[in-house]
């Protein structure tokens, strides 16, 4: 459950003063799926960045759980990141010199899962994205939309409470881009995950259940 | 995980950790080299000592130099005689005769009364003491052909009559040397006999103090092709030669030993000695002991292996002190740069590596970790390129050990300090009857030893101390970088 209220984030260089996000009030539920839209340069990206811990507002409020991320400490954030919230990028993000079990076993890593304990369960998540043939390989031995499913795996291998997509299939064509699709919807619906994706396709906007519109920092009625 | 994470990384960039490494390996390699070279200087240092000394001398006395009398002088100095009469007599006329003469000589001149080995052996801190007699022999060989009363228009040999009236006549001699020491046979364990090894016959019995024995230094022996029971002649006396001598290193302290009343005798220097040999109680106070000693022979120079390592280091350190020094600065320079290069590398690194670590902080890895993952490899690139300097370094000291130079310390020629004069060489007198006022000056001596440079494990220990600190200082760069980037940075659209 997020609650976030006037949340503003403000890039000051020099002069320029730029308002990533400028008073964002938003409510997501629990199990919630929410796709957010937007001209680039919107602040899509900021948003995703403060629902999951990777940057703080500089003012208002972020609750997740009643807990308000703004004020935590580093520390915290980071405890957070690792139990909670499952991230994908669009490109990907895989430790390009490690093969696609130990990618998934990243995200173990912080929680102090023992290592063959965490050879297991990286090796089920990805089986559960289609890819249990492919354990040993390295990210360069495999086609994007692998490298996709390598990266869900690696977000939902923790089994978290949020899973945040920042253009997940920005780089991928049509055809993989529904599978992961796919993949990400039926992974979301199986765990009752809150699910928060940046998109800039039309396409998948028109399927979102929720959509909302970010423009120049501002939430506005799509 | 780390391991794991570590050694893919290194893989995949393994020139930019090969350039790091070896860039430290140089450094370290140089350490090795310097130190090893050094330590080398010091060990060469020590054999000269030894040879000079002997083992367990701490320190010589000697008689302090004092202005010179010159009447006192003149009696001291050698003079040949030889009978310039013996082309008239002999009848035959044409050629002077061959002749010969040996001259024995008190090296330097200086001598101290033999009650000094007692009188110093009673001073505080004084272990053992043992008189010695440093002689000189000369020997002069040739023709004298005197000059001859000559008919005007008759030839005669240049050079040598005066106005028309004598004319020819002069001298061809050689002039030869060698070195004797007496030595106080009751006290084998002291004195310059002691660095050498008897490798054949024996040494002096305790017993032998007039014998007329004496042991030859083997490279003396060899010159003069004398062996075991040969005699050997000094100054018109034969001694019978009972072993010979070979020096441990560098050169002999003298070429014949003989019992030291034997040498006295030969001298004329009945109860006088030029060097007592000093055996301390304690190595590590020898100014204690040098005090007690002066104070009971007020007169005395002493020489501890301190001053003389002083004169020995001064000429040896001239071409190899110079390399160390330029050595030492060459590796800290290397060294410096090694450590920059590997920190600005291992830093540009993580600089690529923004979006990687950017994501690995968004997954829940703590700062301390990631940062930890870069100082572990660039540690690791540290202790490759010590393991690489020390490979290096040690093939370096192994060739300069087995190809290198040999040494060549310069000793003596201080005036008066006998003790470190030892026997000196052949003087390079002409054959005129009175020797140069040269002899004053305790003959200087050239020794030659091999330069080796062995490793220790000390300095074993500082390469891996110093692979550590470089991958350490590489790894700081780095990590603080690490540290810095924020989660964020994970979604940065360029890496
Ligand atoms: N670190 C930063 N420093 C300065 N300005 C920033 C920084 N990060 C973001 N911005 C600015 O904030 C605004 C919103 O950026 P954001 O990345 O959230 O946009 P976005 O909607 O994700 O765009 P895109 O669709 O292109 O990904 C942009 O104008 C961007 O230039
Ligand atoms: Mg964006």
């Amino acid at each position: 459950m997020y609650e976030l209220t006037g949340v503003t984030r403000r890039h000051t260089r020099g002069k320029d003063v730029v308002d990533a996000l400028a008073g964002v009030d938003l409510t997501i539920a629990d199990g919630d799926r929410l796709v957010v839209q937007g001209p680039t340069g919107g602040g899509k990206s900021t948003l995703l960045q403060m629902l999951g811990g990777l940057d703080r507002p500089t003012s208002g409020s972020v609750l997740l759980d009643g807990v308000d991320l703004a004020g935590l400490s580093e520390a915290r954030l980071t405890g957070i990141r690792g139990e909670k919230i499952g991230f994908v990028f669009q490109s990907f993000n895989l430790i390009p010199t490690l093969t696609a079990q130990e990618n998934v076993e990243t995200a173990l890593v912080p929680l102090g899962v023992k290592p063959r304990e965490r050879r297991e369960r990286a090796a089920e998540a990805l089986a559960s994205v289609g890819l249990g043939e492919r354990l040993g390989h390295v990210p360069g031995e495999l086609s994007g939309g692998q490298q996709q499913r390598v990266a869900i795996a690696r977000a939902l291998v923790k089994q978290p409470r949020v899973l945040l997509a920042d253009e997940p299939t920005g780089n991928l064509d049509e055809a993989t881009r529904d599978e992961i699709m796919d993949v990400l919807e039926t992974r979301c619906e199986e765990h009752g995950l809150t699910f928060v994706m940046v998109t800039h396709d039309s396409h998948l906007a028109r399927r979102a259940p929720r959509l909302v519109t970010l423009r120049e920092g501002v939430l506005v009625p799509s | 995980m780390f391991f794991t994470y570590l050694r893919r990384e290194l893989r995949r960039r393994r020139r930019a950790a090969l350039v790091v490494a070896s860039g430290l390996a140089l450094g370290i390699a140089l350490v090795i080299v310097v130190d090893a070279v050094s330590s080398g200087m010091g060990r060469a240092q020590a054999r000269v000592l030894e040879s000079l000394y002997g083992l367990g001398t701490d320190m010589t006395v000697t008689k302090a130099p004092e202005p010179s009398a010159e009447g006192e002088e003149d009696d001291r100095r050698p003079r040949f005689r030889f009978d310039a009469q013996g082309g008239e007599d002999g009848g035959e006329g044409e050629d002077g005769e061959k002749q010969s003469s040996d001259r024995v000589m008190v090296q330097g001149f200086q001598t101290l009364d033999a009650a000094t080995v007692t009188e110093v052996g009673e001073a505080d801190g004084v272990a053992a003491a043992a008189g010695g007699l440093s002689l000189e022999v000369v020997t002069v060989d040739g023709e004298f052909t005197p000059g001859r009363f000559q008919q005007p228009e008759g030839g005669g040999r240049p050079g040598g009559g005066a106005a028309g009236e004598v004319r020819g006549g002069g001298a061809d001699f050689s002039v030869d040397g060698f070195s004797v020491h007496g030595t106080d046979v009751t006290r084998p364990a002291l004195g310059p006999l002691t660095s050498s090894e008897i490798t054949d016959g024996r040494g002096f019995e305790e017993t032998e103090t007039s014998a007329k024995v004496a042991v030859v230094d083997s490279a003396y022996a060899k010159e003069q092709e004398l062996g075991t029971g040969d005699t050997v002649t000094v100054g018109g006396t034969g001694f019978e030669i009972v072993g010979l001598a070979t020096a441990s290193s560098g050169d002999a302290a003298a070429d014949v030993y003989l019992p030291l009343a034997q040498a006295q005798a030969l001298a004329g220097a009945k109860g006088e000695i030029t060097t007592v040999y000093v055996q301390a109680d304690d190595a590590q106070q020898l100014d204690a002991v040098r005090s007690a000693v002066l104070e009971a022979v007020p007169d005395a120079t002493v020489t501890t292996s301190e001053d003389l390592a002083d004169t020995v280091s001064g000429s040896l350190s001239t071409a190899s002190g110079l390399a160390v020094t330029v050595g030492r600065w060459l590796s800290v320079v290397v060294l410096t740069a090694a450590f920059l290069v590997a920190g600005l590398l291992t830093s540009s690194a993580v600089s690529r590596r923004v979006r990687e670590f950017g994501t690995l902080k968004a997954l829940g890895w703590r700062s301390r970790r990631v940062t930890g993952q870069v100082v572990g490899e660039a540690v690791v690139t540290g202790l490759l390129g010590g393991a690489l300097g020390i490979a290096l370094g040690a093939a370096g000291a192994w060739a300069i050990t087995a190809f290198g130079p040999s040494l060549s310390a310069q000793l003596g020629g201080a005036g008066g300090s006998g003790a470190s004069g030892g026997p000196g060489g052949v003087m390079g007198a002409g054959p005129a009857g009175v020797m140069g006022g040269g002899m004053r000056q305790a003959a200087s001596r050239s020794l030659d030893v091999a330069l080796t440079a062995p490793v220790s494990l000390s300095v074993i220990a500082l390469a891996v101390g110093l692979a550590v600190a470089g991958g350490l200082v590489a790894g700081a760069f780095g990590g603080w970088r690490a540290s810095r980037l924020r989660p964020a940075d994970a979604l940065a659209r360029v890496a």
